[in-house]
């Protein structure tokens, strides 16, 4: 067991709780960035590809595990940051104004779009970014003339201050690259959870009424929110695209949404480890199965069967487990083994029992 | 007779949005909870059914097999609910959503492997048949889908309003707790009506597989029911039906009068207005959450 | 002075009249209750004077001015803060964190500082962590410091509503039923700290209670209500033997439940 002795405020301020704890993270810091030199090109690109989910999840966990809005329909803003980057490196504006610039113009949009969809809780508000989701198909398809509608767009080569970046020619750098953005946006929202504003984004989380009467601004801060939710899964969806190659309006459909969506919550939503865990899973999960399916193909010597789909479907089961038996996900269940270790032999298998409530109806009849 | 067409085939089209949107606010209305495997349960409906009657799988006789399919449905739904949804009870609204979602997921990858992910089609007595009213030409499927719809909504509707069950279920569904202590078997309720959310559809799913090809991924169609029940106001059954209808006609005039591209985008651009600027759609159920 | 003011202030809900007509003032420094019945319409004034509710009739004054263009997240910046009948407090967050939210209306940093945790950003911190634990001192909650709402016992939640809107430093204190559902150690703790807010901090504090020995511990002055109308005001002892107010808790006058 550790006992943490605070000497003054800043020692609650710090991003650090201890210095175990920096150490360890230093030293995953140290391997992520040896990762080049450790993996092949196939699994560097894998790991660039669970990067990029992580950020994407990270974008959507502020809205979503932080402020507490569920949103179905972020594949759209994906879309948006991927098309707006794509199209301003096609128009001969350099990688390191036209990526930022594409996260900025999806944050704007965002705020935009949040304004009147923000006002509808819960449910509502679940079904109205699943509208907006299947919509933005839609809209990339009309706006062919920017998009290239069906046969969609490919991506340009880029560099930047002259060193060319190419998922293929040079994977390591484009790892660097995702990495680098990885670390600016994780930064960037541990101070922001640190913060007025992050504890205003809990606040509204949970309980609205009450994060009004202590001053929080719902409407302004819920757009802010959604926000800067947007211009990070727009940053995530500009790699997507360059990551991908080419890509049109399929690449980012509502199945995308959803997956996203339902990756922070298997990951674990309201922590910024939860974007992490979740990604690692969908990201390592094909492997896994075509692994497994490869191994029992061997054993029962049954040749290559192949089951369509199998990967959501898997998914999917995985995800009901979860919310079955550790609704906190990965993180939650993390937490609790850790916890476990940390205070042996002292656990209680009750110390981190939910709470039931009985639900009242919103509704009046 | 242009325009009587486009009305005839929007009505059916409807009628089945609306029986999806039926189940969603049929299960939304009694337990709080939103099904967004509705359009997946109907999938799975149709493709029992063509399971048991198409020939080149069991060549069960159509006037058999289907109530045989919609029990089956009806029994799915009650042993989800108990093995699976109950478990969720009294946690928030948000975990059953996305159960839900994965439970989509699950039967879209499950009917995929059994009955692969081609388009089938149910063979139907009535297939093919036409009868001509009054110059309009219809066919039996389409006269079928509208007859069946309208009935069963009345059926529901009643049932909501006059049965012992139907009110034990209303009572349930707004006060958990209440109900519970002035003796109604909540849970039970909750499962009966989980039952009938998959009969109702299963009754969907034949009706859209007898008029058009079905394939796994149909039950991305549920979105559409969405747009119908939050135009209906999302706790009424009558209103579900009608806001099926208004996406189902919106949809061949859209085609008609839009250039490509732009109709589909009607129905969600319509649920959307109404999300915005009538969230508790036609019928308002809503209220302020009190301090 | 006078510096918070109702004006013939009226409330209805469709058909029911829950506050009728109701006038009032608090004057500076003053521990003012209004009891009633269930139903009597007292958490409703509490809810117009935070701006959840808009009154069909009457002016809210504070400090002379009217507050009916204010917002309900603008209501706390005047120097108003409350608490609520059923505590509405953050759940997943610790006690610390919960206070910290109080110290919202004093948050001056512009987002881009914050996203950089800039030096300004920091010192700002400091400053409302400082505030937040003269609070905690005063309301001796050290021992939950950091310890999670959800986990924390009927009467220390009580205490923590309480702190959190003594950490946004208010002019005025709402508090709804602070006593209800608190032991009688607690209730006393509880009087004795409405008494040092009075003395001590200055501030003017309007509350609605049940319990009448809180009441007449602390109030200078109490207003009865029933049915949304004003029954008696005046001295604790006062309104206790006003005939009207006996006649409203024994005759059954409740009108329908709050």
């Amino acid at each position: 067991m550790r006992f943490v002795f605070k000497r003054s405020y800043d020692d609650d301020i710090r991003l650090f709780k201890h210095r175990p704890q920096m150490f360890w993270y230093l030293a995953l810091l140290v391997l992520v960035v040896a990762l080049p030199w450790l993996l092949d090109d196939f699994f560097l690109g894998e790991a660039t590809n669970v990067l990029i989910w992580a950020i994407a999840g990270m974008g959507l966990m502020v809205l979503t595990g932080h402020t507490g809005q569920v949103s179905l329909g972020h594949a759209a803003f994906m879309a948006l940051g991927c098309y707006s980057n794509v199209i301003l490196l096609q128009n001969g504006v350099p990688f390191i104004i036209a990526f930022p610039l594409a996260g900025l113009i999806t944050g704007v949009v965002g705020v935009i779009v949040a304004l009147p969809v923000l006002r509808l809780h819960g449910i509502y508000l679940a079904i109205a970014t699943l509208a907006i989701s299947v919509l933005s198909e839609d809209i990339i398809v009309i706006a062919a003339p920017w998009t290239g509608g069906v046969s969609g767009l490919s991506a340009p080569a880029f560099d930047i201050f002259g060193v060319s970046i190419n998922r293929y020619g040079t994977p390591d750098l484009f790892y660097f690259l995702t990495l680098g953005v990885t670390l600016v946006v994780l930064g960037a929202y541990r101070n922001l959870m640190r913060a007025p504003l992050g504890r205003a984004f809990v606040a509204i989380r949970d309980s609205e009424i009450s994060a009004q009467a202590m001053g929080v601004n719902i409407t302004k801060t819920k757009a802010i929110s959604f926000g800067i939710s947007c211009a990070i899964v727009g940053m995530a969806g500009s790699l997507l695209g360059l990551f991908a190659g080419a890509f049109n309006h399929e690449t980012f459909n509502i199945v995308l949404s959803i997956q996203l969506f339902l990756m922070i919550v298997i990951g674990g939503l309201g922590s910024i480890h939860g974007a992490f865990f979740g990604a690692l899973i969908i990201g390592f999960l094909p492997q896994v199965i075509a692994m497994t399916r490869d191994g029992l193909s061997n054993i029962f010597s049954l040749g290559s069967v192949t089951i369509p789909g199998i990967e959501s479907g898997v998914f999917a089961v995985i995800l009901i487990c979860f919310v079955l038996f550790e609704p906190l996900g990965v993180y939650g269940r993390w937490v609790k083994i850790r916890t476990y270790f940390e205070l042996f032999p002292f656990y209680r298998k009750g110390m981190f029992k939910r709470q039931k409530s009985f639900l009242k109806t919103e509704r009046m009849k | 007779m242009d325009i009587m067409q486009l009305v005839v085939s929007g009505l059916a089209n409807g009628c089945v949005y609306g029986l999806i949107a039926l189940g969603f606010v049929l299960i939304y209305k009694a337990t709080e909870a939103v099904n967004f495997a509705q359009g997946d349960f109907m999938m799975l409906g149709a493709f029992i059914t063509i399971w048991l009657v198409n020939a080149e799988y069991m060549g069960l006789n159509f006037w058999v097999a289907v109530p045989i399919a919609i029990v089956m449905m009806g029994i799915f739904g009650y042993l989800l609910d108990v093995l699976v949804v109950r478990r969720l009870f009294g946690q928030p609204q948000i975990a059953v959503v996305i159960l839900t979602i994965a439970i989509g997921f699950v039967l879209r990858f499950a009917v995929g492997a059994i009955w692969t992910h081609e388009p089938q089609l149910l063979e139907t007595p009535f297939a093919g048949g036409i009868a001509n009213v009054g110059g309009i030409v219809l066919g039996y499927e389409e006269i079928a889908v509208i007859i069946v719809t309208l009935l069963l909504t009345g059926f529901l509707f009643l049932f909501f309003r006059r049965a012992k069950l139907g009110k034990a279920m209303q009572a349930a569904s707004q006060n958990q707790l209440a109900a519970y202590y002035v003796g109604i078997p909540v849970k039970r309720i909750q499962s009966l009506v989980w039952a009938l959310g998959g009969a109702v559809a299963a009754v969907a799913g034949i009706l859209f597989a007898s008029k058009g090809a079905i394939d796994p991924s149909t039950g991305l169609l549920g979105i559409k029911a969405f747009a119908a029940a939050v135009i209906g106001g999302f706790g009424s059954l009558p209103g579900a039906l009608i806001g099926g209808l208004i996406i189902g006609m919106v949809e061949p005039f859209a085609a008609y009068a839009l250039p490509a591209g732009y109709s589909q985008i009607a129905p969600y651009a319509i649920m959307l207005l109404v999300l915005i600027f009538r969230p508790a759609g036609l019928f308002a159920q809503m209220q302020n959450k009190k301090v | 002075m006078s510096l918070l003011t109702l004006e013939n202030v009226t409330l209805r809900f469709g058909g029911l009249v829950a506050v009728n007509n109701v006038s009032f003032h608090v004057g500076e420094g003053e521990v003012f209750a209004l009891v009633g019945p269930n139903g009597a319409g007292k958490s409703t004034i509490f809810n117009l004077i935070s701006r959840f509710y808009t009154p069909a009739k009457g002016d809210i004054l504070f400090n002379g001015e009217t507050i009916l263009n204010k917002r309900p997240d603008q209501v706390p910046s005047l120097g108003i803060a409350r608490t609520f009948q059923n505590i509405e407090l953050f759940e997943q967050s610790t006690v610390l964190q919960n206070l910290l939210v109080g110290r919202q209306r004093h948050a001056k940093n512009g987002l881009l500082s914050q996203l950089i945790f800039s030096p300004s950003v920091r010192d700002e911190e400091r400053r409302h962590r400082a505030v937040v634990e003269e609070v905690i001192d005063f309301l001796e909650l050290q021992a939950y410091r950091d310890k999670y709402i959800a986990g924390l016992p009927y009467g220390v939640r009580k205490v923590v509503e309480l702190a959190r809107a003594l950490a946004t430093e208010p002019k005025v204190l709402l508090l709804d039923e602070p006593a209800s559902g608190l032991s009688v150690e607690e209730t006393q703790d509880m009087i004795f700290w409405i008494e040092d807010i009075k003395k001590q901090m200055g501030i003017t504090v309007l509350m609605v209670e049940h319990d009448m020995n809180l009441v007449s511990a602390v109030s200078d002055r109490v207003l009865a209500l029933a049915d949304g109308k004003e029954l008696a005001i005046g001295t604790p002892s006062e309104v206790q033997s006003h005939p009207d107010v006996i006649k409203a808790y024994l005759g059954g006058t409740g009108g329908a439940k709050e």
